[in-house]
């Protein structure tokens, strides 16, 4: 392989692993980001992706392959000779120095002059709205302000990809919400690769250009939002990513595109399969987007419906969350339309579910338990 | 509401100034009857009157309620600790700065005339300058040594002692289990004349050295300067490393991490951050240290010689040998008000807010 595989990649990941003893921490990661993307590594806790960040920034050296920065290998470069900058997941601001000094820090460790250091610490402080704040200490300033201090003291050096650790994670959600607006402004306005680490997948949907979801050690998929969260390339993504029903069953027949599943409740569903080879008697899931089901009085087109007992109806505002028993016991959630006329439905009766033909999609395997993730808890706790 | 209802509400409501005023009261009369401004019938009756404003606070307490009783409640806090110090150390002090300002009518007397004598000042610093002298160098050598040695110490149990921290800490400490005296007289042991260290080092050709460097005098290790100073510098190490264990400590290692990540080599990252932040462990250390090693006299009386003398050994030797206590009574506030003068100089220019 040659030191530059792709002039406009800032990073590249090339098969990289991590070992901790027996512990596989990362296992061959490879992949590479672009220049001025918004890019993030998504996954529970303990799925490597810190370490991986960790890999990029040099405070951790990989185990095997190589991590290449701007076409040079960096593998055993200290992260003081590297040209990127990290925001910590609890910004560590140097608690003894000015909102100033801190955001000075970077520009004094590279000697520039003085004079220039002002004017680009004061240009930064702008960008992150905070140029009246110059003098105040850290401890002064909300946690809000505090993030863009961070942000403004990685910055300020222009590096060639900024590294974010869960940088949101400390903020409450109002905060939280308008800081990612804030971050994807900043990113634009400074035009640098933003790699960014997370646990919520809501923040990754909203920010990301590209995501790569992450599982014990390994990379499961990476690709646009958009194609994480219609085409899931596993279970574990289809669960992490938003909320899903996954109704496990086999495959009954095939005939190109789409592949027909009897479900383990009875039911025979159609479902897209995007051209995997499923061969008939295949284990497989079905999953269905809980907001692309409509509630019904009847399966009206033969495999494209479910059958099964309403038994709670909660209204959210703008939508209602319906949950519905199969006959195997196995619970599904449907999100529906709270100002659509829901005819005859109330807790305790039977209805429908029904689908448009490209909503239900086919995944390999079984989950470890049916239905809905949105009510299992053991599986929400072990996303956070 | 009743006559008597709306005074014990007023006390009630005043509880806090009750409270206050009860303390000065019982605080001043401990300060007389220690310091002996009343003697025979006068003394029984400030007995009395504390005695009585001690309990009439306690009847406050129980019967005002329970906005007076929160009210009261601070300075009950206060009271043993306030009581405690009027008692043990104001009446002292001012008994200690009055026999200052003393004459004997004679040399065996064991009564002073308070005459406002001046002189015992003066005697003070003639005759014991030398002695100032010593305390202040040596404890200002001893205590830059333990920052010399403590810090990298303390840097190294703090950031690299990982799992061995509480081990690494407690040998430091273990041996502060021992007397004071025991570990000083076992250094005379050490620092011996024919002890095995002057032996080895007269082996390998150090002594000339040594001897150039003012550490051995005359070929002797014991006895000298340098044996005092290491002596405290000993005896003093465990409160100058400790409170800058518990700085460094605090300090997260992403603030180093970030520093590195911010093109700051390891040297950089030490000076701009990491010890900025352990100042006030340092500064902490330091009062602990040379306060009272100033006013030492164990490390001089079996470390050093008679040149050697801290004005600690002379305050002692005027108390319990001359028995001239007026100048005894100088030599101790000269001590006193120096290191409290010299800390205060100290804290204006170091100081952080950090520490307070």
């Amino acid at each position: 392989m040659g030191e530059s595989a792709n002039p406009k990649n800032v990073i590249e990941l090339d098969h990289i692993s991590k070992t901790y003893g027996d512990f596989v921490a990362v296992h061959d990661a490879n992949f590479s980001i672009a220049t001025g993307e918004f890019f993030a590594m998504l996954g529970p806790s303990g799925c490597g992706k810190t370490t991986t960040l960790k890999m990029i920034a040099g405070f951790e050296q990989p185990t095997s392959g190589r991590v290449m920065l701007d076409g040079v290998d960096v593998s055993s470069v200290p992260p003081y000779k590297r040209n990127v900058n990290t925001v910590f997941q609890q910004y560590a601001l140097f608690p003894h120095m000015t909102v100033f000094d801190n955001v000075a820090f970077g520009p004094r460790s590279k000697k520039i002059d003085e004079k220039k250091i002002k004017t680009s610490v004061m240009e930064m402080l702008e960008i992150v709205r905070l140029a009246e704040f110059a003098t105040r200490k850290p401890t002064q300033l909300s946690g809000g302000q505090q993030q863009r201090v961070a942000l403004a003291r990685a910055l300020v050096n222009y590096p060639s990809a900024l590294l974010l650790d869960e940088p949101l994670a400390a903020l409450d959600l109002k905060l939280r919400e308008a800081m990612q607006i804030e971050l994807k402004r900043i990113q634009r306005e400074v035009g640098i690769s933003f790699i960014f680490v997370t646990h919520d997948q809501g923040e990754a949907l909203t920010m990301s250009d590209r995501i790569a979801v992450m599982s014990q050690g390994h990379v499961e998929q990476i690709g646009t939002p958009e194609e994480i969260y219609r085409t899931p390339s596993s279970l574990f993504v289809a669960g992490f990513i938003g909320s899903a029903n996954l109704l496990p069953g086999t495959v009954e027949s095939s005939d190109g595109e789409d592949v027909v599943v009897k479900l383990r409740v009875g039911a025979t569903v159609r479902a897209s399969a995007k051209g995997a080879p499923f061969s008939v008697g295949d284990k497989v899931s079905v999953m269905l987007r809980p907001e692309r089901i409509k509630p019904a009085a009847t399966v009206e087109v033969q495999g494209r419906g479910i059958e099964g007992l309403l038994t709670d109806l909660v209204f959210q505002g703008a939508t209602a969350r319906l949950i519905v028993r199969l006959d195997d016991g196995t619970e599904m959630t449907c999100l529906a339309d709270s100002s659509a006329s829901m005819p005859q439905i109330a807790p305790g009766k039977r209805i429908a579910m029904t689908w448009e033909s490209d909503c239900g999609y086919v995944l390999a395997g079984w989950p470890d338990k049916a239905g809905a993730t949105t009510t299992d808890i053991d599986h929400i706790e072990s996303t956070l | 509401m009743t006559t008597g209802g709306s005074v014990s509400n007023r006390i009630g409501t005043n509880a806090d100034r009750v409270g206050l005023g009860a303390m000065l009261v019982s605080a001043l009369c401990l300060v007389a009857l220690g310091a002996k401004w009343v003697s025979g019938a006068a003394s029984s009756v400030v007995l009395l009157l504390l005695l009585l404003v001690l309990i009439g606070v306690l009847v406050l307490a129980l019967r005002g309620g329970p906005e007076a009783r929160r009210l009261l409640a601070p300075y009950g806090l206060l009271k043993p600790g306030m009581l405690w110090l009027a008692l043990f150390f104001l009446a002292p002090v001012w008994s200690l700065l009055r026999i200052s300002l003393s004459t004997k009518p004679s040399r065996f007397s064991v009564d002073y005339n308070f005459t406002w004598a001046f002189q015992n000042y003066s005697n003070a610093f003639k005759d014991f300058g030398t002695q100032f002298q010593h305390a202040f160098v040596y404890a200002a050598i001893a205590t830059v040594l333990t920052v010399l040695i403590g810090y990298p110490l303390a840097y190294v149990i703090a950031f690299r002692g990982g799992k061995y921290k509480n081990i690494l800490l407690g040998m430091v400490v273990i041996p502060f289990f021992t007397s004071y005296l025991i570990r000083t007289i076992a250094w005379s042991t050490i620092l011996a004349d024919r002890g095995f260290v002057v032996r080895a080092f007269d082996k390998v050709g150090l002594v000339q050295a040594l001897e150039w460097m003012h550490i051995m005098d005359n070929g002797k290790l014991l006895n000298t300067p340098a044996a005092v100073i290491g002596g405290l510098t000993y005896n003093f190490l465990p409160f100058m490393l400790l409170p800058i264990y518990v700085s460094l400590e605090k300090i997260d290692t992403n603030l180093v991490n970030a520093a590195g990540d911010l093109y700051s080599s390891a040297t950089r990252a030490f000076r701009k951050v990491v010890l900025p932040l352990s100042i006030p462990g340092v500064f902490a250390g330091t009062l602990l240290t040379f306060i009272p090693a100033a006013g030492d006299f164990v490390n001089a009386q079996f470390l050093g010689n008679p040149n050697t003398t801290m004005i600690g050994n002379s305050i002692q030797d005027q108390f319990l040998k001359q028995n001239n206590y007026p100048v005894a009574s100088a030599m101790s506030a000269v001590l006193m008000f120096s290191i409290a003068s010299l800390v205060l100089i100290y804290t204006k220019i170091f100081g952080t807010e950090d520490l307070a």
